[in-house]
């Protein structure tokens, strides 16, 4: 999945190879799951709490995202779509993540977003974790907006800014 | 002796279209001023998109979400539910901000037909989504990846006992309906029919007539919207919508994994199911057009933007059946009015493919001097405006935008400026500026 990652950053692959790499590896992983004795524990290179903001459902692109992450050996917390600010607040301070991923598709997340970066200031974690944003309509304008260190056009942005922010690369 | 419409040729049905649209049956204006105002915005869209005339200015188009509501102080719960509401906030947003033409007000609703019929393919404010949000489309595999045989070989029947079961709670009993398509003589016909006298079948037909009577009041609404607008000096630029064939079974059938997996594991049926759709699609257009005397016809474009399809799966897949909804229109004399969502760099050079003056582009996110460059003389180019600027940006980086657009992609006519993506809850400030100073800039001397 790191080839296909990679092949995704050069333009090489595109939604669709990455979607049907997923569901070929979803496939496998059924398979092979059921053999194994007992779960390999591996070492993550680190924890990211992922979600769709408040207001927004979308999935497609945070669920890219997630798998990306995943594959590429985090920790993912998905806390899934229509995020409150808060449930994000309560999942890094149990997880103690460092990386917050705020995904949203409609422009209304713009503020959902900001109130999320807020929310975290407010606990007193902002200086604790390294916040990006994805999504359709997110840009570097966006990012300044809602306060955000860092937006990312595609999954594996944000993959090499989760490396980045962990000392993996 | 006038010709019959079947003797015309595409373009002059097409100018039919157009003497239709510059000239609305049954509408009485409102003032000279109005009635000059309608023909002036009626030509000046037309020359764009025929790209025989240069229009006097810049056309300039907004096609909001919800804007108008949050404009008006309500919520798109209130305009879901009210459509005088919805009527009053669309008008005024229209009348207060005076672009060149209108889209109808159909976004917002009507809201008692979704909750009557239990509807499960959307969220709703108040349905899973708050008051001050806007509708949002849940999506999964309405279609299973083992049904495209019942599918190809009867999408009506497939649409009527699969689909709208799933999509549409209460006519979940529709499961159980017979194939009309085997009545045939005296014997047996009584039989065939014997699942509509089952209680569960009448029940759905019941909150069906329901669903039908709250669709058409709600229409009765958008009908007397699109006279008072019209009366008022602006027309109407949508007289329907169409979709291309990938994103029909992609956004609401299969889903977005669904197709894509499809593509490699069945991309025999996958093409067999496009083929089947494209009739209906394309009637669905024509039709709409001639009802309403209006040659503008929307298509939104969804997953053939840059980063879901390779170029070889977009010339496969995406395009073939796109390029025969949109020949099939233009046939009719209909403009196919394409709404790039989504990037559209990487697919310039394949759209490119197209009778000249026949169609508009309109692009979300695109290298606007490559876009013109690429359909200079083939089609009108148009949008752009991005969402960010219009929500957390300035009037001037609005008016930096429009400036950049109208000197790459306005030259020599051919461009309408416009939003590239719906837009909701904006500043008003933007929106004025974008239309004001496209007015004020985009004048061709």
């Amino acid at each position: 999945m790191e080839i296909v990652g990679k092949r995704f950053a050069d333009s090489e692959y595109f939604i669709s190879e990455l979607m049907y790499s997923g569901e070929i590896l979803r496939g496998i992983t059924d398979m092979v799951k059921p053999r194994l004795a007992e779960e390999t524990d591996f070492k993550r290179l680190g924890k990211v709490v992922m979600g769709t903001v408040a207001g927004d459902i979308h999935d497609i692109g945070k669920n890219i995202v997630v798998f990306m992450l995943d594959v590429n050996g985090f920790e993912v917390y998905d806390l899934g779509v229509d995020v409150p600010a808060q449930k994000f607040v309560d999942k890094i301070k149990e997880s103690g993540a460092p990386i917050v991923g705020l995904s949203g598709f409609l422009t209304l997340a713009y503020d959902s977003m900001k109130q999320t970066v807020e929310a975290i200031k407010n606990a007193g974690l902002r200086d604790k974790v390294k916040v990006m944003i994805g999504g359709g309509q997110i840009t570097e304008q966006v990012m300044k907006y809602t306060g955000a260190d860092a937006y990312g056009k595609d999954a594996m942005v944000g993959v090499s800014l989760a490396k980045k922010w962990t000392g993996a690369e | 002796m006038e010709k019959q419409w079947e003797e015309l040729s595409s373009d002059e049905k097409q100018e039919a279209l157009f003497q239709r649209w510059l000239s609305p049956e049954g509408v009485e204006f409102a003032s000279p001023e109005a009635e000059k105002l309608y023909k002036e915005r009626v030509t000046r869209i037309k020359d764009a998109i025929q790209l025989k005339k240069l229009p006097d200015r810049v056309p300039v188009l907004l096609i909001p979400s919800f804007f108008p509501a949050f404009y008006a102080g309500m919520t798109p719960l209130e305009v879901m539910y009210d459509s005088e509401k919805a009527n009053m906030a669309w008008e005024k947003f229209y009348l207060d901000i005076q672009p060149d033409g209108h889209f109808g007000c159909v976004a917002p609703g009507p809201g008692r037909f979704f909750d009557i019929l239990d509807y499960k393919l959307y969220k709703w404010p108040g349905h899973g989504v708050s008051p001050e949000h806007t509708y949002q489309c849940l999506e999964g595999e309405y279609m299973k990846a083992d049904e495209y045989d019942a599918f190809i070989q009867d999408p009506s029947y497939f649409f009527t006992t699969t689909y709208l079961p799933r999509i549409f709670g209460a006519l979940e009993p529709f499961k159980m309906l017979p194939n009309l398509t085997v009545v045939a003589e005296m014997y047996g016909a009584g039989g065939t029919f014997i699942p509509y006298g089952l209680p569960e079948v009448q029940a759905a037909y019941k909150a069906l007539l329901e669903a039908g009577s709250e669709a058409l009041k709600w229409g009765g609404y958008c009908a007397a919207f699109n006279k008072e607008m019209a009366e008022s000096g602006f027309p109407a630029c949508q007289a329907g919508f169409t979709k291309a064939p990938f994103d029909t079974l992609g956004d609401t059938l299969r889903g977005t994994k669904g197709i894509m997996v499809d593509m490699y594991r069945q991309p025999g049926k996958l093409l067999q199911a496009m083929e089947a759709i494209t009739p209906f699609w394309i009637k669905k257009g024509i039709s709409e057009a001639i009802g309403a005397g209006n040659p503008l016809i929307f298509i939104p474009l969804h997953k053939g933007a840059d980063g879901f399809l390779s170029d070889e799966q977009f010339k496969t897949f995406y395009w073939p059946y796109l390029k025969k909804i949109i020949l099939g229109l233009v046939d009719e004399g209909v403009v196919p009015f394409c709404w790039a969502e989504g990037g559209y760099n990487t697919r310039l050079e394949v759209i490119r493919d197209l009778p000249k003056g026949k169609t508009i582009w309109l692009f979300d996110i695109v290298d606007i001097a490559k876009a013109k460059e690429a359909l200079d003389g083939i089609a009108c180019v148009s949008g752009t405006m991005p969402m960010d600027l219009l929500t957390i940006g300035r009037p001037q980086d609005v008016k930096d935008h429009v400036k950049k657009c109208i000197d790459t992609a306005g030259k020599g006519g051919g461009y309408i400026m416009a939003n590239g993506a719906f837009f909701d809850d904006v500043k008003p400030e933007n929106v004025r500026a974008m239309v004001d100073f496209t007015k004020e800039y985009g004048v061709y001397k």
